[in-house]
């Protein structure tokens, strides 16, 4: 009723090609950007900001660097960790050398650092494969992790081996640290994910993306049809990467503002990004952002229910969450192998055919 | 269990009605993952206190306390969610029992004005007052620590520790790394070797560093562990034959659960304390009379007169007392978070006022200045009988090597200021 392309008509290729081609989509996209960026900003406080949104925006662009690895280019990665750990090892040995740039730079630079050691530890994708991919992006994990804690350099010599975002601001507003305001945050990282979300939505869709898919569903007839598995897997790693590293630097910098690397980019992290993509769905740019909700939100208002609302003791629904979250996992993993993108698609169907069956 | 329901749905009612508002100490703990076996007898500690003073004293100066716990696994970002979701209900002190979380916490408490507790942990250049205004570490840190492990064994070895190895097993974390710049130090000044030996999280696999241990036959070692790394290193040590009287662990080291699991392997391993071992206090008898046998008790109720606890109830015990002083100095009984800073910078614990709180000889005698936040840094050594399951003190409280560690404190604070462009205070 709501939802069809009936009377939707289009008069040009580029019409033709945009990204949401259904009206009601559209409009929902455009109330989503509006809400998000003209009305929570006025409402935010500091725990719906540190608690909530700030690392589900951050996931999200994690997830979606993941996606396009794994989801896209079908190279399964367990580096995740690592390669925040170098964006935010980059954006803090930028920020502490060059103070006076704008953080904005900083962290366009960590990802771009991050880029470059996901390329060099895509090389073993050349030759291997699927689990063995997988073990090897592994080592990159563990690697990088004993790199940070071994080389005092990178932590500039500090006794704990922790690294503290120092002050810094973006147009003469504070943006990291601890009198950073609420909204300004929170914009900063809208900004960073609307971003990305809008670059890996149309990459995906063109012939970079294109080639991606090729390798995925079959490397050896992709090469017989012209794609180059060395640039197509090496940008994919290059372009994932990226995101990941951005998703790191504001993790470190924006979100926590302090961070121990083997605590705070550990393989759990590694794992959990991996649960993001494959729960809320393989190869969908929503996907990431429906994952990235599920796995940040869910513990939060599981504990919020129990501790607050019930007034359970704290340690039994620490408990619950894990048997909740990791029921709920198993349950969407049987009842939709394709993750909550796929629920969502099955309803965009049913809502286009609504209110007849058929 | 019900009981307890019952009473914390009074307290709720209790706390909503307009009368007067509590004082909120937020207990940051965890009682689950692998570090939940010394989170919970610390969180119980600390719970308990409070609830003795509700129920003998009526609460603090008058008004009621109240425990706020939430439960961060020892987990960096939970622990900010819990910062922020306990911040608006008026918390006067955190106390986070992490030292990644306090990491995170010094700059955030600093700006939201509310004092930070972190006792015999944390970032240990905060004993700096002049730099670090909201936090505080007293009554002891772990550089003194690891000095005072130091200056045991120079007694042990009549004053020369030339030529020896210290083989240093530790959390490789911002915890476990803390004492490595104080014992570098302290072995360029006395001459020993040290081998560093660093442990990665959770802490369950350490067959490879107590392989090493054997191979390089260290002549002590120092434990900077936590959770269950600490049962697995006694273990490890125990497998390998080490001799347990040469090996001391820092006070997060040094639990009964710790050792525990070695059995009778684990007899004669020494620990660091900054306070006394034991429930032998008439504080107990408080304890038992109006929060044990009244069901009020806060987890199992299993743990009182542990080690952990003991030190929860004297964190506590520390917080309870900065809070009178708030209410002296602010004059009201209804205090902030800036009154709590203030009454913690002017507390002063002397042997009369732990006698009179029922614990006496129970810790040391300090005086918090607005230069030093750490107190004076007196530590003693514990050693565990596995016959009889019990800690016994076997060396007293003693001063450690303040020119060492003060020179490092003020590096360590001036490049933290430098960093973050802050004014010094105390002028």
């Amino acid at each position: 009723m709501f939802y069809r392309e009936a009377g939707d008509f289009k008069t040009s290729y580029r019409d033709d090609n945009q990204t949401f081609p259904i009206k009601f989509d559209r409009y929902r996209y455009y109330v989503v950007l509006a809400v998000a960026f003209g009305i929570i900003p006025f409402i935010i406080n500091d725990y719906w900001a540190n608690a909530l949104l700030l690392p589900f925006l951050i996931y999200a662009i994690a997830a979606i660097g993941l996606n396009i690895l794994v989801g896209y280019c079908g190279q399964v990665s367990l580096g995740t960790g690592g390669f925040m750990a170098v964006g935010a090892y980059a954006c803090y040995k930028l920020m502490t050398a060059f103070p006076d740039v704008s953080m904005f730079i900083h962290v366009i630079l960590a990802g771009g650092i991050t880029a470059i050691v996901g390329v060099l530890f895509g090389l073993p994708s050349l030759r291997i494969k699927g689990f063995y991919l997988a073990v090897a992006t592994l080592a990159a994990q563990f690697f990088l992790v004993w790199l940070f804690n071994r080389v005092p350099w990178f932590y500039n010599y500090s006794a704990s081996g922790q690294i503290n975002a120092p002050e810094r601001d973006v147009f003469g507003i504070i943006i990291t640290g601890p009198n950073a305001p609420a909204w300004a945050t929170y914009l900063f990282c809208l900004i960073f994910l609307t971003a990305c979300a809008i670059i890996a939505r149309n990459l995906t869709r063109g012939t970079t993306g294109r080639t991606w898919m090729a390798i995925r569903d079959m490397d050896i007839a992709a090469e017989i049809i012209g794609v180059n598995p060395l640039r197509a897997k090496l940008s994919a790693f290059a372009v994932s990467s990226f995101f990941v590293g951005v998703s790191g630097a504001l993790f470190f910098a924006i979100y926590l503002g302090a961070v121990e690397v083997g605590e705070a980019f550990g393989i759990q992290k590694s794992f959990l990004v991996l649960f993001m993509v494959i729960i809320g769905g393989l190869g969908s740019i929503f996907g990431s952002f429906a994952g990235a909700a599920f796995l940040v939100l869910l513990p939060v208002v599981l504990k919020l229910i129990g501790v607050d609302l019930l007034g359970w003791p704290t340690d039994i629904v620490a408990h619950l969450q894990l048997v909740i979250v990791g029921g709920l996992i198993i349950l969407f993993l049987i009842l939709e192998p394709h993750g909550l993108a796929q629920l969502w698609r099955v309803a965009k169907e049913k809502l286009r055919l609504w209110p007849f069956p058929h | 269990m019900n009981k307890k329901l019952a009473t914390l749905a009074l307290g709720a009612l209790m706390a909503a009605g307009p009368a007067m508002a509590d004082l909120v100490f937020p207990s940051l703990s965890y009682r689950t993952g692998p570090y939940a076996a010394g989170g919970i007898p610390f969180a119980d500690g600390y719970a308990d206190y409070f609830t003795l003073l509700n129920e003998r004293d009526g609460g603090i100066g008058g008004v009621p306390a109240k425990v706020i716990e939430c439960e961060t696994g020892y987990n960096t970002e939970k622990g900010v969610e819990c910062y922020e979701s306990t911040k608006g209900e008026g918390a006067l002190v955190y106390q986070p029992l992490s030292t990644g979380i306090t990491y995170q916490l010094i700059p955030k408490t600093t700006a939201d004005d509310i004092p930070m507790h972190t006792m015999g942990y944390g970032r240990t250049s905060a004993k700096n007052g002049k730099v670090f205004s909201h936090t505080f570490n007293y009554p002891a840190n772990y550089w003194d620590g690891a000095s005072g492990a130091i200056n045991y064994l120079l007694e042990e070895n009549g004053g020369d520790l030339s030529g020896k190895k210290i083989a240093l097993v530790y959390h490789n974390s911002a915890y476990g790394k803390e004492p490595i710049r104080t014992l570098e130090e302290l072995s360029k000044k006395h001459g020993f070797e040290l081998v560093a030996l660093p442990v990665d999280h959770p802490g369950q696999e350490q067959k490879s560093q107590w392989l090493q241990i054997r191979r390089d036959r260290p002549d002590y070692v120092l434990m900077w562990g936590w959770g269950v790394m600490n049962q697995v290193a006694i273990q490890e040590a125990a497998n390998i034959r080490f001799p347990m009287e040469n090996f001391i662990g820092i006070w997060w080291s040094g639990a009964e659960h710790d050792v525990m699991p070695a059995g009778a392997a684990a007899d004669g391993y020494k620990a660091l304390t900054f306070h006394n071992v034991g429930s032998d206090y008439p504080l107990y008898d408080d304890l038992k009379k109006y929060v044990v046998d009244a069901g009020k008790a806060a987890g199992a109720g299993d743990q009182v007169g542990t080690v952990l606890y003991n030190r929860g109830l004297y964190a506590a015990m520390l917080a309870a007392e900065a809070a009178k002083k708030a209410q002296e100095i602010s004059g009201k009984a209804d205090i902030t978070g800036a009154d709590m800073r203030a009454g913690m910078e002017a507390l002063e614990i002397t042997e009369e006022k732990m006698a009179e709180l029922g614990l006496p000889n129970f810790g040391p005698a300090f005086t918090v200045t607005c230069e030093n936040h750490g107190g004076n840094g007196m530590v003693g050594v514990t050693q565990w009988d596995a016959d009889t399951k019990t800690w016994s003190l076997i060396s007293d409280f003693k001063p450690t090597d303040g020119e060492v560690i003060g020179a490092l404190i003020e590096e360590d604070s001036a490049a933290y200021a430098a960093e973050n462009n802050i004014e010094l205070r105390c002028n």
